[in-house]
């Protein structure tokens, strides 16, 4: 017997949409940590850890995040580990931005101008001291309209949670249009809660690179 | 009047000695077997057509290049193998880029206090102390707290100088600190440059500013395609160059 849609179904859906907030900030903070030693290892002159990065960038870019979801969800599995889908989306959802924002900010560290480098060298200024007072926060304004615009990515990537069983937005939908069967509304409304939540991003993105574009050219 | 006559600024003792070094960018040989030595509160200049190693051979002195031959000797410091000796040679050399090379991020004071702090431990106060005294020094104590580009190219040049010198370096390295300055701007860097040498501080500067050579320099050296190729007092060497490769140069850049 079809259930029909009223608001209880929409509030079913719109609630579940936490949890889609929830996994996209666990991804971006593991992200942001994983993919500054990412980004770091990558420009480093040691060639081993730079050419590891270098691997671990390729491997997250070449396959798609649904493959990377199903081997962390039942490779835990078959290791012996318990794992709940909770779990195996964080984690790949964060390797996942590890490697794509660890290569985008490989470009913004080495997009700071090799001069800044030689000027701390000239002063006696150690790598690790250069890194943090002068390569990273001029890195850091480049990187900012890239990387709100990844966030965005990231959000819209959650949805792929749903087919390992992770009730977000997407699968809370699924699960209403099952008992409703009235998909053009059910994902209609879910569509609108990822714009809802992308665009104010988006449009935060083109600001931030507008203000930056203003900012280096003159 | 003989050369051997030294002015009196120049001590006996030689702080920078460059022994037969060589070194190659792939197959292009830039510097071919350079033999210099400096003493102590000398000032040089050294001139010559562009790509013909000036710039490589200050940059090889504190080691933001590598010489693959030779020896290099600063402030009876050898760099060997351990970079301990890279960072006393650094602590002792100042140097001034052509695209001044300021932070961007950071004021004109926190330029100034970012080296001392960091690399030589010193508080906050003594380097904000330090900062304001050689702001005054390069006249322009009153833009301590605008950022870089905020500035004109002349002024950011004289940050860029008085960071250097907060760092209290024996030597100071010019590598064409005019060069990307509007013509109005020469001027004031090379007043800055004037009173430095003064105040006696030993000085190495690539430079086309011939004026300033004349005024400034104890010793002029010209380098061609990697090599030495004359050096003299400004006196000799404006008005009686040895090589025709000299000649040749002086009579492009002096006959406008």
């Amino acid at each position: 017997m079809l259930r029909q849609f009223g608001t209880n179904e929409f509030l079913f859906i719109l609630t579940a949409a936490r949890w889609t907030v929830l996994l996209s900030l666990i991804a971006f903070a593991g992200g942001a940590i994983g993919g500054l030693i990412v980004a770091l290892s990558r420009v480093s002159s040691l060639k081993a850890l730079s050419l590891t990065a270098g691997g671990f960038i390729q491997v997250f870019q070449g396959t798609p995040l649904l493959m990377q979801l199903f081997l962390v969800f039942f490779g835990a599995t078959t290791l012996g580990f318990d794992t709940n889908p909770w779990i195996a989306a964080a984690v790949a959802l964060t390797l996942n931005a590890s490697a794509f924002l660890g290569e985008i900010w490989r470009g913004c560290i080495q997009a700071v101008p090799k001069g800044q480098w030689e000027a701390a060298g000239a002063l006696g200024l150690h790598y690790p001291a250069t890194m943090r007072y002068i390569i990273l926060p001029q890195a850091f304004k480049i990187a900012l309209p890239p990387t709100v615009g990844f966030l965005v990515q990231l959000i819209k990537a959650t949805s792929l949670a749903a087919i390992i069983g992770f009730t977000e937005v997407t699968r809370a939908g699924q699960i209403i249009n099952n008992a409703t069967f009235r998909p053009f509304v059910v994902f209609g409304i879910v569509a609108a809660i990822y714009f809802i939540l992308c665009w104010p991003l988006s449009h935060l993105s083109m600001r931030l690179e507008r203000r930056f574009a203003a900012a280096t050219t003159r | 009047m003989s050369t051997a006559l030294q002015a009196q600024h120049v001590r006996d003792e030689i702080i920078i000695r460059m022994e037969n070094v060589q070194k190659w960018y792939g197959s292009f040989h830039v510097l071919k077997d350079i033999n210099l030595e400096v003493r102590t509160g000398e000032r040089i200049v050294i001139c010559g057509p562009s790509g013909s190693g000036k710039s490589t051979l200050i940059r090889c002195i504190n080691h933001l290049e590598h010489a693959q031959e030779g020896r290099i000797v600063v402030d009876r410091i050898e760099l060997g193998a351990s970079s301990r000796n890279l960072d006393a040679i650094r602590r002792e050399v100042g140097m001034v880029f052509q695209q001044f090379n300021l932070f961007p991020h950071l004021t004109v004071l926190q330029n100034c206090m970012l080296a001392p702090m960091k690399v030589r431990g010193t508080s906050k106060s003594e380097a904000e102390a330090t900062a304001r005294k050689y702001l005054e020094r390069v006249r322009i104590p009153e833009q301590a707290d605008k950022y870089p580009a905020q500035l004109s190219g002349g002024q950011q040049q004289r940050v860029a100088i008085a960071r250097a010198l907060c760092m209290n370096p024996k030597i100071m390295l010019f590598d064409e600190p005019t060069s990307a300055l509007d013509p109005e701007m020469v001027k004031e860097v090379l007043d800055t440059m004037v009173n430095l040498a003064e105040e006696g501080m030993t000085m190495i500067c690539v430079t086309h500013e011939m004026g300033f050579a004349r005024q400034v320099a104890d010793r002029i050296i010209f380098m061609d395609r990697g090599e030495i190729v004359e050096e003299g007092t400004p006196d000799t060497f404006f008005t009686n160059p040895r090589h025709e490769r000299t000649r040749n140069f002086l009579g492009q850049i002096l006959s406008h």
